[in-house]
């Protein structure tokens, strides 16, 4: 993986505004300005395309340790990269979990090897994610990973008590709790959104109050303690409503949506297909409404892929017996363009802040959702937005290929991706 | 008709009339001393029961040797569905054997569906109940005896139940009966009324074609047919009812009840009952209840089914007709 020391993209929007050239030298952005000379540097010509701050996942599924058939780290961060991403989250349930200072080094060192992408574990709030103890948060903060996410997902933090006490404890070291709002008790047996649709289809319902109660909860929780909490993937306009209350009241809470929840409602699970199955659940048209809004105007943070990887067998099934979880990570930035760009709710301006700035912030990624200018760590995703095509599974770094996009026709792709200088993407290849 | 039969939804009101009219066809051939058609010889069928149901099964098992099919049962109970490779790779084993049809038993909503649209599969599927989702041949056989009864054998022929006003009472929720009913007494022209307390009742049935009470009382003197479902012990302890005695003092049908009900109006039960919670043994016992006859009439309709679904345009069931006559 030998590259030229520099690297002059030109002529790209940068951050979908003015036209600039932009060169690179080493890790970093040694100019940004127009007609820079190329020098000896590698050329990249890139009118008509944009120029992003490297993509920001907080939240991902590697699988590795323990589902390795399933996705590793090399093949998790080399979809990363493929999607644009320069840093991504690995969330904690794995086996074994995420919940202890030697896993989390594990999973950092392993990304760092790898070198395709940054990988930032996510460390578990309780011992095996079992929502009854406590696990060592500050040892995994004091790690060679330096965990400052710390996630149950897959699983709610339902216990009152243990939230409240997890939400208190990183405050000490500037720590997040990412909660998975799903009340368990509403949610027993449940396939599906609860409503007009699972009614016919007669599969369980997951009602949406089940995860507005609890985002209610550990808002007033957050208020109370004055901690930091972060709600993954938000999937209900009521779910909107209370994050913008919340907020409205200064509340320190931040929010994210996953691209399905941005496009696909419960009417697709008429077909039910597995790869249809997610958690939470695929919604309404009016939620899916309601979330665009609410990430054009804010509300939601950032959007995250909740990227979960599962292999054929585990989805050419009956729905009952079907994972839930989908991959997203190269497919997320075309579906955002799809659903907020193309339909003019966000410029890609946004767009950089809801998908590289403000996910870096809310993690404390270093070095990554920084600005495009000179001194700043070259980390940088391009993309052709004029691109059409439909998208192919057989074509994805994933190790696994359950997509719900398969055949669907999405805008844009993304043509490079640089990590601190290095292109780990060229021409839609991968390095 | 289509070459599946996974929902009552899928039925338009010809389909529906069409398999009616063909299963008072196959109810004659069971007056007959020899109560055998050749329509389905050499043509193999697999009752697939991934959750037991000895009396679907033996009903489906009766219409198909009715039929002369080949029969092959095949109870997959215990096999692992948490892995979910069993119901696909039991597809496949069935599809290398050459099987024409496959008659599907599942504990999960959408597993027929799924066996007929993976393309795993080439045979015609039947859905024999799945889930809390559909089981159409209970819909069509209960249609089956609602016009014998209420509009008649022979003067039945070619029509709907238009205007009929069927109540259909208990666990609407768990219950496939009840959604497969609604659609198609719906296409039949019948007007339906749901009847349950607020907790048996899935959020959104707002949506279907039906009317939703929760007075028993009052649905009953307007009722042509009340339907009513079995109400399983276990839901009084997920919280859905307090206690069976509330429950069958609000929503069971005892003799006072029954005789708020027209004249002529029947008593329906999918079976098995369980007297004292939701029907008492003197309404079960009575002569307005049709129970038994919903049994015989299973093996009719879905005589008809398969004839339809398999037979194609062969005349076996004109052919027996003329025999009758001769
Ligand atoms: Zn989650």
């Amino acid at each position: 993986m030998s590259e030229p020391k520099k690297t002059l993209i030109r002529g790209a929007k940068v951050l979908g505004g003015e036209v600039r050239d932009v060169l690179i030298d080493g890790e970093t952005i040694a100019e940004v300005g127009t007609g820079i000379e190329a020098g000896g540097a590698a050329v990249v010509e890139a009118a008509g395309s944009i120029l992003l701050p490297g993509l920001v996942d907080l939240h991902t599924h590697l699988r590795e340790p323990g589902r390795e058939d399933s996705e590793t780290v090399l093949t998790g961060t080399r979809a990363a990269a493929s999607g644009g991403y320069t840093a991504v989250f690995a969330m904690a349930n794995t086996f074994p979990v995420a919940d202890t200072a030697g896993v989390v080094e594990q999973v950092w060192r392993l990304g760092r090897e790898h070198g395709y992408c940054d990988v930032q574990p996510i460390g578990a709030v309780t011992v095996g994610l079992e929502g009854r103890k406590l696990a060592e948060l500050g040892a995994m903060h004091d790690s060679a990973a330096a965990v400052t996410v710390f996630s149950d997902d897959g699983k709610c933090v339902d216990d009152a008590v243990i939230m409240r006490r997890a939400l208190e404890y990183v405050k000490a070291f500037g720590g997040v709790v990412a909660q998975h709002a799903q009340e368990p008790r509403l949610t027993e047996g449940a396939q599906m959104n609860e409503g007009v649709v699972s009614a016919e289809l007669g599969l369980g319902g997951w009602p949406a109050v089940a995860e507005e109660s609890i985002i209610a909860r550990d808002v007033l929780l957050a208020e109370h303690v004055g901690s930091r909490v972060h709600i993954c993937h938000l999937s209900t306009a009521g779910s909107v409503a209370i994050v913008r209350w919340a907020k409205s009241r200064g509340i320190d809470v931040t929010a994210e949506v996953t691209p399905h929840h941005l496009l696909l409602t419960d009417e697709l699970v008429r077909t039910y297909n597995p790869v249809y199955k997610v958690n939470p659940p695929l919604r309404t048209e009016r939620d899916v409404l309601a979330l665009r809004e609410a990430l054009a105007d804010g509300t939601i943070d950032i959007v995250a892929t909740d990227h979960a990887p599962h292999p054929h067998e585990d989805k050419d099934c009956e729905w009952a017996a079907a994972a839930m979880g989908m991959v997203g990570l190269e497919t997320a930035l075309s579906v955002v363009q799809h659903t907020m760009v193309d339909t003019g709710l966000l410029t890609w301006e946004g767009v950089a802040d809801r998908m590289s700035f403000a996910p870096a912030r809310i993690g404390r990624a270093e070095g990554h959702g920084r600005p495009v200018s000179a001194g700043e760590p070259a980390n940088l995703t391009l993309l052709d937005p004029a691109y059409r095509g439909t998208v192919d599974p057989a074509g994805f770094a994933s190790r696994s290929r359950n997509t719900p996009y398969e055949g669907r026709e999405l805008p844009g792709r993304v043509t490079h991706t640089f990590l601190r200088g290095r292109a780990t993407l060229m021409d839609g290849k991968l390095a | 008709m289509k070459r599946h039969l996974i929902s009552a939804a899928d039925l338009t009101r010809d389909d529906a009339v069409l398999i009616l009219d063909t299963a008072e066809e196959m109810a004659r051939v069971a007056d007959r001393p020899i109560k055998k058609l050749p329509t389905l010889r050499g043509r193999t069928v697999v009752n697939l029961f991934f959750e037991d149901s000895t009396r679907t099964r033996i009903s489906f098992e009766a219409a198909e040797k009715r039929l002369s099919a080949d029969v092959i049962n095949f109870a997959a109970k215990g096999s692992s569905v948490s892995k979910g490779e069993s119901l696909k790779d039991t597809a496949q084993t069935l599809e290398a054997m050459g099987v024409d049809a496959v008659v599907i038993r599942h504990g999960a909503s959408g597993a027929p569906y799924r066996l007929a649209t993976s393309g795993w599969i080439d045979a015609a599927v039947v859905n024999a109940g799945d889930g809390t989702h559909q089981h159409p041949t209970q819909a069509l056989l209960d249609a089956f005896t609602m016009r014998r009864r209420l509009v008649g054998r022979d003067a039945g022929l070619g029509q709907d139940l238009a205007g009929r006003r069927i109540t259909i009472v208990g666990d609407i929720l768990h219950s496939r009966v009840a959604r497969s009913n609604v659609d198609l007494l719906h296409t039949l022209g019948a007007d339906v009324t749901l009847v349950a307390p607020p907790t048996l009742l899935p959020v959104g049935v707002g949506h279907w074609p039906c009317e939703v009470s929760y007075d028993l009382d009052a649905a009953l003197p307007k009722s042509d047919a009340v339907m009513l479902l079995r109400v399983q012990r276990e839901r009084m302890n997920a919280a859905f009812f307090p206690t069976e005695r509330e429950y069958s003092r609000r929503y069971g049908l005892d003799g006072d009840r029954m005789a708020k009900m027209p004249e002529h109006a029947i008593v329906m039960h999918p079976g098995p009952m369980v007297r004292g919670m939701e029907i008492t043994a003197e309404v079960a016992d009575s002569g307005r209840c049709t129970a038994i006859e919903q049994v015989a009439n299973g093996v009719h309709t879905r005589m008809a089914v398969l004839y339809l679904l398999l037979g194609g345009n062969e005349p076996a069931v004109t052919h027996a007709r003329t025999e009758e006559t001769k």
